[in-house]
């Protein structure tokens, strides 16, 4: 009885503490990051939203955005993203989740690498690994540099532009210095194709 | 992807600079906030709100009791709070949250444990992320945190009944440590991208013909509490491999340096608060040989690349971010899994065998390295004392650990720590793996599959929270055993824990003589080192070899 009691009343603070905490750590915590979020930094905090050249909020540079042809392969006219285990829909995220000797996972990267070579017009062996396998979350925006040069020519030719203009907006779009040396150097395929189509209207 | 050794040796190093720097001054004011006898006016109105007699100091039974009474109210709320989501703002259109789903993320949640049954994307709005999950990141880490501060005071006090008072330390720890800790690196989180605010974005690019709707939410808050409590609930499903959580490899990196912020600060703070500055460091040089032992390690095997669908691939990506890439996902994945954190920037369930191995090691070894916020200080003192017992049991003398004897009640509670994890982990995991109906929801096959099961269980008894992502667990019996590996993993440590304390707190301290095993430098050490090791190696290494070991070394 003594016990019970006992419990009873330290519930009875638990539910107190818990709803005051809430009040400060579930409500005013949060409220106060956004508050200095959207002051100091609006960009970053409402989602690193790109405009277009007509200044309406086309894409985010931070999620992969792939416009897909009826058979849902990627439209030739852009560069490709990575391989997405949730289609590329930003109302989801996920990897895979398949093992490293997984059967399914080793059928789809042997797809996936007869498919890009084929797209790109190159030998099967010179298809790199980030254009063969699904990303972590399935939202990456990012591909590796040498993947991004392969898809050079096929995007040139598709937007009648000249190779040499398309490589330098991929130059342009490829990360350097520390975080490119702390991860891996990777060109940001959302803004890319955002840029291309205003490079592509401009002409 | 390349793995860079180069990167991954440079990040190593500046973490272990930073936080050596960092170590002293946190700890110093850890234990200054735990000895500290003065509340502010502030915390005197929240006590006077929450019914808090600050005044008193409890006895270890009473302090357990307010330990349990708190979790349980946690875990009903956020149980009840979930299923009523339909009815509260800010859910958009999502319903009630579904009953097993809810059991498991409430009891996830409230045992640090962080496990994601739950699609949050498609399971839970605005104001469970906010005021349920984030506020159990912040309250979970603290009770982690109080029950060693008990301990400590246990070890430092003599002749006493009396622990100190769990809702002033609680509090404390909450509004002194982890608020404003919190709060620095959510900003740090927004400037580097992390999205806060409160609603998702429409975007279109006209020239592909594509719209989208960016999503939104309180993401940079929630992040920073994540890592910075050792919790690992992501607030979308990807987790911290989600650009909107992880945008770039310096996030990342900070991310890792969060989470091994508090526990590498707490020896510290544990040395100043029994008076030998000695007892802190060895602990912590313990703590940071395994780190990075299992660090070089994990480098090694995912650098392997090992896998025939790796292979394939024309090497590692599958589950990686471009622009994380090997040696990040490598740093994570150690500190995650070595920390009871179970936050993943890559998909671990597609990580070479051995590397998926080495993440399992990690949670085994009881997550000390340094471990939870405060379990893997608990951890490592309990393994002290086993040390000191079995180095007692060498020369011949009654083993004593700072000034206090470690009689056959100590025994026996530190020996049934030690046991009851790996019981339960592969208690419940063998009983799964008998069950075919069950074992379906783990759809790989062979080894791994096996492995799927035997993380997803060590991960929850561990309270990582980190998983083999193949593995479906909402259904009814995977959301009930792993809600039980959860809470026994969780609470009967912590019960333990807290006998021990008071059993300790009772004793007279007796003077150091010629007998005494000294439990400071590079011999107690090593001695620590080995017990723990050796701990795990028998407890799991059968296991180990019927999952990652077979898949990685038979061709």
């Amino acid at each position: 009885m003594n016990a019970l009691t006992g419990y009873l009343r330290q519930a009875g603070t638990a539910v107190r503490f818990l709803l005051f905490a809430t009040l400060v750590l579930g409500v005013a915590y949060p409220l106060a990051v956004f508050g200095a979020g959207q002051l100091i930094a609006p960009y970053q905090a409402n989602g690193s939203i790109i405009r277009d050249s007509a200044g309406t909020p086309a894409a985010s540079a931070l999620i992969a955005q792939v416009s897909t042809t009826d058979a849902g392969a990627q439209d030739p006219r852009w560069f490709h993203a990575r391989p997405s285990a949730v289609k590329w829909d930003p109302a989801s995220s996920s990897a895979s989740n398949l093992g490293p000797n997984d059967p399914t996972l080793l059928d789809t990267v042997t797809a996936n690498r007869t498919a890009v070579a084929a797209a790109e017009g190159i030998s099967k062996d010179q298809v790199p690994a980030d254009a063969v396998t699904a990303s972590g979350s399935g939202l990456d925006p990012d591909i590796s540099p040498a993947y991004a040069k392969l898809q050079v020519r096929r995007v040139a030719a598709a937007r009648h532009l000249s190779a040499d203009t398309v490589m330098s907006l991929v130059t342009k779009h490829t990360t350097s210095g520390l975080t490119a040396f702390l991860g891996q150097p990777s060109v940001n395929v959302t803004a890319l194709n955002v840029d291309l189509s205003a490079t592509a209207q401009a002409k | 992807m390349t793995f860079n050794s180069g990167s991954f040796i440079l990040q190593v190093a500046a973490l272990l600079i930073v936080l050596a720097a960092l170590h002293k001054p946190l700890g110093v004011y850890l234990a200054r906030v735990f000895v500290g006898t003065t509340s502010s006016r502030p915390e005197r109105l929240f006590y006077r709100l929450a019914g808090v007699d600050a005044t008193t100091d409890q006895t270890w039974s009473v302090y357990l009791r307010s330990v349990l009474a708190f979790s349980a109210v946690s875990i009903l709320a956020v149980f009840g709070l979930q299923r009523l989501q339909g009815v509260l703002p800010g859910r958009g259109s999502l319903p009630g949250v579904d009953p097993w789903i809810a059991m498991n993320t409430a009891i996830s949640f409230v045992t640090n444990t962080n496990w994601q049954t739950y699609v949050p994307e498609a399971t839970v709005g605005i104001f469970v992320q906010m005021a349920l999950l984030a506020v159990q990141n912040f309250l979970s880490a603290a009770v982690g945190i109080v029950v060693v501060v008990a301990l400590i005071r246990g070890i430092a006090r003599t002749r006493t009944q009396r622990l100190g008072n769990f809702w002033v330390d609680l509090a404390r720890t909450t509004f002194r440590v982890l608020l404003p800790l919190a709060f620095i690196a959510a900003i740090v989180m927004v400037l580097g991208g992390v999205v806060q605010n409160f609603w998702p974005t429409d975007v279109t690019n006209h020239a592909a013909g594509i719209s989208q709707s960016i999503p939104g939410g309180p993401v940079a808050s929630q992040e920073a509490i994540k890592e910075l409590g050792t919790n690992g609930g992501g607030y979308f499903n990807a987790n911290s491999a989600h650009p909107f959580e992880n945008p770039n490899a310096l996030i990342s990196l900070f991310e890792v340096f969060l989470l091994l912020l508090i526990p590498s600060a707490l020896p510290y703070a544990f040395g100043r608060m029994v008076g030998d500055q000695r007892q802190g460091y060895t602990v912590a040089a313990v703590m940071g040989i395994l780190w990075l032992a299992s660090t070089a390690l994990m480098g090694w095997a995912v650098s392997t690349g090992q896998g025939t669908a790796t292979a394939a691939a024309g090497g590692l990506g599958e589950g990686f971010e471009q622009r994380l890439g090997p040696a990040p996902s490598a740093i994570f994945a150690t500190a995650t899994t070595l920390t009871s954190t179970g936050a993943v920037n890559v998909a671990h369930d597609s990580l070479p065998p051995l590397a998926g191995g080495v993440a399992m090691v990690n949670m085994m070894l009881g997550e000390v390295a340094p471990g939870g916020t405060g379990s893997g200080l608990y951890g490592l003192l309990i393994l002290s004392i086993i040390s000191v017992f079995i180095a007692g049991l060498m020369v011949g003398r009654t083993p004593e650990y700072l000034g206090k004897k470690i009689g056959p009640t100590e025994m026996k509670l530190a020996a049934m720590y030690i046991l009851v994890t790996p019981t339960v982990v592969l208690a419940l995991a063998g009983i799964t793996v008998l069950l075919p109906d069950a074992m379906a929801n783990a759809p790989a096959t062979g080894p791994h599959q096996f492995s799927e099961v035997l993380y997803a269980f060590t991960s929850g008894a561990n309270n990582n929270g980190s998983a083999f992502g193949g593995i479906t667990t909402s259904g009814p019996y995977l959301s009930t055993m792993m809600g039980l590996a959860m809470l026994l993993g969780r609470f009967l440590p912590i019960v333990l824990v807290l006998a021990l304390a008071g059993s300790l707190a009772r004793q007279a301290k007796i003077p150091a003589s010629a007998g005494t095993v000294p439990t400071h430098g590079p011999l107690f050490g090593g001695l620590l080192l080995g017990v723990t090791v050796i701990m795990t190696a028998l407890s799991y290494f059968p296991a180990l070899a019927l999952g990652p070991l077979a898949e990685g070394l038979l061709k």
